[in-house]
């Protein structure tokens, strides 16, 4: 009797919740873990940028190419600007690139995917043979195709990277709403004279969440890279915004004597690109997602 | 089997168009007038109007796209607006070459480092050498390549002397000149495709030692090496060569990338300075090139794909 009730009492209490699972799975992995605390360093820099850069990322007050000292951690560039300064405001440009970008491309690529899968017919391959299309090509190819229609500017960027990105989020999502509907709870949502959106986007989609979190995790770090390639290339932001792709292409000509300006940018882009792809990998590894990778 | 490859062919045809025609009409939609960059420095209304007639864009969008196409099918794509003026085609033939060694030498090194990488990683499972592997992978994975690029630069041009720093030496130049140009770029371009082929290497190469027939040629008492080599790499390739594909992406847009650091005027410097210079002819076709080499590369794996194992039958 007691083991029964004992047993009653364990099932009716609040399992943890599903965030602190995940949580509690990836401090148990140290590589994770480490992504997870860089990350979160890295999230707070941006956020707090203003108040943690010791100098004005444009002031152009000290030395030129001054080497890393105590007053400046990581030395000063070619217009004597403190690059420490420079690439903590460059966090907040990648970071706030890599987010939207990945959010526009997940909300377009979802919402096409989900629609081609559900619907089929007609509408899947209208939208099949545009994703396709898209799919020969790799992801920065297109930004960089895009970028050549619109022009350049942060604006122009975010839009062009996040265009490039919708062909894997509908090609996740599609694959997934394949499975899931013919799942029994949807056909009895229709049976109950549920509309197609509601079965869409209330029974469906929520159930192809794991692999896209998993996408989208991926896919920030590509767009942080492709936003860095682009700046590089001088397709991306504005001149003089600092980000650190752009603080690279300007310290080129400048390397040979002054080290630090070709090392730490791309340090910081490393690192961060780092910590989210280690996250990635435990996401997927906790959510038991296979890696999307067939082509065909 | 000469069905798929005729369906397959055709639709590699059926995307270059599509992606000709796309590039045709959003570079059209373009804001602004290409020709005022042209004439910027005459800004005279009759001299641009003229200039409208002689490039035929005074016609309405649909007849300038028949006669565009139908140039491109013979091999103009137009002469550069910008500088020198010279036919695109031949900036285009220049550049391959350079693209195509830069390309093909970075994936010589990337399996060269990758396939033993991957081995060792897989058969010393959870090892330090294993342990080793997966890190420096993981770094390849999240370096930028035009970063790695500067940085070879800054360690093997400008202090060791080793290789030339930037340029490009045709192959007609001497194989070491033309060589040692490409090994850093290479380097820079390759590394995250070795990172990816090492670490799906060592999956596939595990999954394969868990297997029956490994199994039951290990209780034949085979030699571990002939086991390793002869029976279970080939196996454990196939799911390495269904990546081929997306390694050719990945090269190319490496090498749009990286020719830019080394200053190797191949597609990717060409398709870069065009959309600077806002040269519309040259960026059509750069990026029809580019795209060429995709479509038809994966055609190509695919085709691989069915030699290779032959377990894979379309009809």
């Amino acid at each position: 009797m007691a083991d029964i009730a004992q047993r009653e009492a364990q099932e009716l209490a609040p399992r943890p919740s599903r965030a602190r699972r995940w949580l509690r799975y990836i401090l148990a992995d140290y590589k994770a873990a480490a992504g997870l605390v860089i990350l979160s360093v890295l999230l707070f820099s941006a956020i707090f940028a203003p108040l943690i850069a010791p100098y004005d990322p444009n002031d152009m007050a000290f030395m030129m190419m001054g080497g890393p000292s105590w007053e400046h951690p990581l030395g000063t560039d070619d217009l004597g600007r403190d690059l420490l300064s420079r690439l903590l405001y460059g966090t907040r440009i990648s970071l706030f690139v890599g987010i939207s970008t990945v959010a526009i491309a997940l909300v377009i690529g979802v919402g096409l995917g989900v629609m081609a899968g559900y619907f089929g017919g007609f509408v899947d391959t209208v939208i099949m043979r545009y994703v396709d299309l898209q799919w020969a090509f790799p992801n920065f190819i297109i930004a960089v195709y895009l970028v050549a229609v619109f022009g350049t500017g942060l604006l122009n960027v975010i839009v062009a990277v996040s265009l490039a990105f919708v062909d894997d989020f509908a090609r996740v999502a599609r694959s997934m709403v394949l499975t899931i509907k013919e799942e029994q709870y949807v056909a009895a949502a229709r049976t109950l004279g549920a509309s197609n959106n509601r079965i869409m986007w209330r029974h469906i989609l929520p159930n192809t969440m794991a692999p896209i979190i998993v996408q989208g995790t991926v896919s920030i770090s590509y767009a942080i890279l492709a936003e860095a390639g682009l700046s590089f290339l001088g397709l991306g932001v504005e001149a003089d915004t600092p980000t650190w792709g752009l603080i690279l292409s300007d310290a080129r000509s400048f390397i040979s004597r002054a080290w630090w300006l070709g090392v730490f940018p791309g340090l910081f882009i490393m690192i961060t690109v780092l910590s989210i792809n280690f996250l990635g990998d435990a996401l997927r590894d906790i959510m038991d997602v296979r890696e999307f990778k067939e082509r065909h | 089997m000469s069905g798929y490859l005729v369906r397959r062919f055709l639709g590699a045809i059926v995307v270059m168009w599509a992606v000709a025609t796309l590039v045709f009409f959003m570079l059209r939609a373009i804001p602004g007038d290409p020709l005022a960059a042209i004439l910027f420095d005459v800004g005279d209304a009759q001299a641009i109007a003229d200039l409208k007639t002689k490039l035929g864009l005074d016609q309405p969008v649909y007849v300038q796209y028949v006669k565009w196409f139908w140039l491109l099918l013979q091999g103009d794509f137009g002469n550069s607006i910008y500088g020198s003026r010279i036919e695109v085609s031949r900036i285009i033939m220049e550049a391959l070459p350079r693209t195509l060694s830069l390309a093909g030498i970075a994936f010589v090194i990337a399996i060269a480092i990758a396939v033993p990488a991957g081995l060792i990683s897989a058969l010393r499972k959870h090892s330090a050498l294993d342990h080793t592997v997966t890190v420096v992978a993981f770094l390849g994975l999240s370096m930028p390549d035009f970063w790695l690029g500067i940085m070879l630069i800054i360690v093997f041009a400008a202090n060791l002397h080793w290789l030339p720093a930037i340029g490009y030496q045709p192959l007609s130049e001497g194989f070491w000149p033309w060589l040692s140009h490409l090994i850093l770029p290479a380097i820079a371009v390759g590394t995250p495709f070795a990172a990816i082929i090492a670490r799906m290497i060592r999956s596939s190469m595990l999954e394969v030692l868990k297997s029956d027939y490994i199994n039951v040629a290990r209780s034949k008492g085979l030699l571990s090496w002939r086991i390793i080599f002869v029976h279970a790499f080939p196996n454990a390739l196939i799911p390495v060569v269904t990546v081929l594909g997306i390694a050719v992406a990945l090269l190319m847009a490496g090498a749009v990338v990286v020719e830019n650091v080394f200053a190797i005027k191949g597609l990717g410097r060409v398709l870069i300075e065009g959309i600077l210079n806002r040269d519309y002819p040259v960026v059509q076709g750069a990026i029809l090139a580019v795209s060429a080499i995709f479509v038809f590369a994966n055609l190509l794996v695919d085709v691989l794909y069915t030699v290779i194992d032959p377990r894979i039958h379309y009809d």
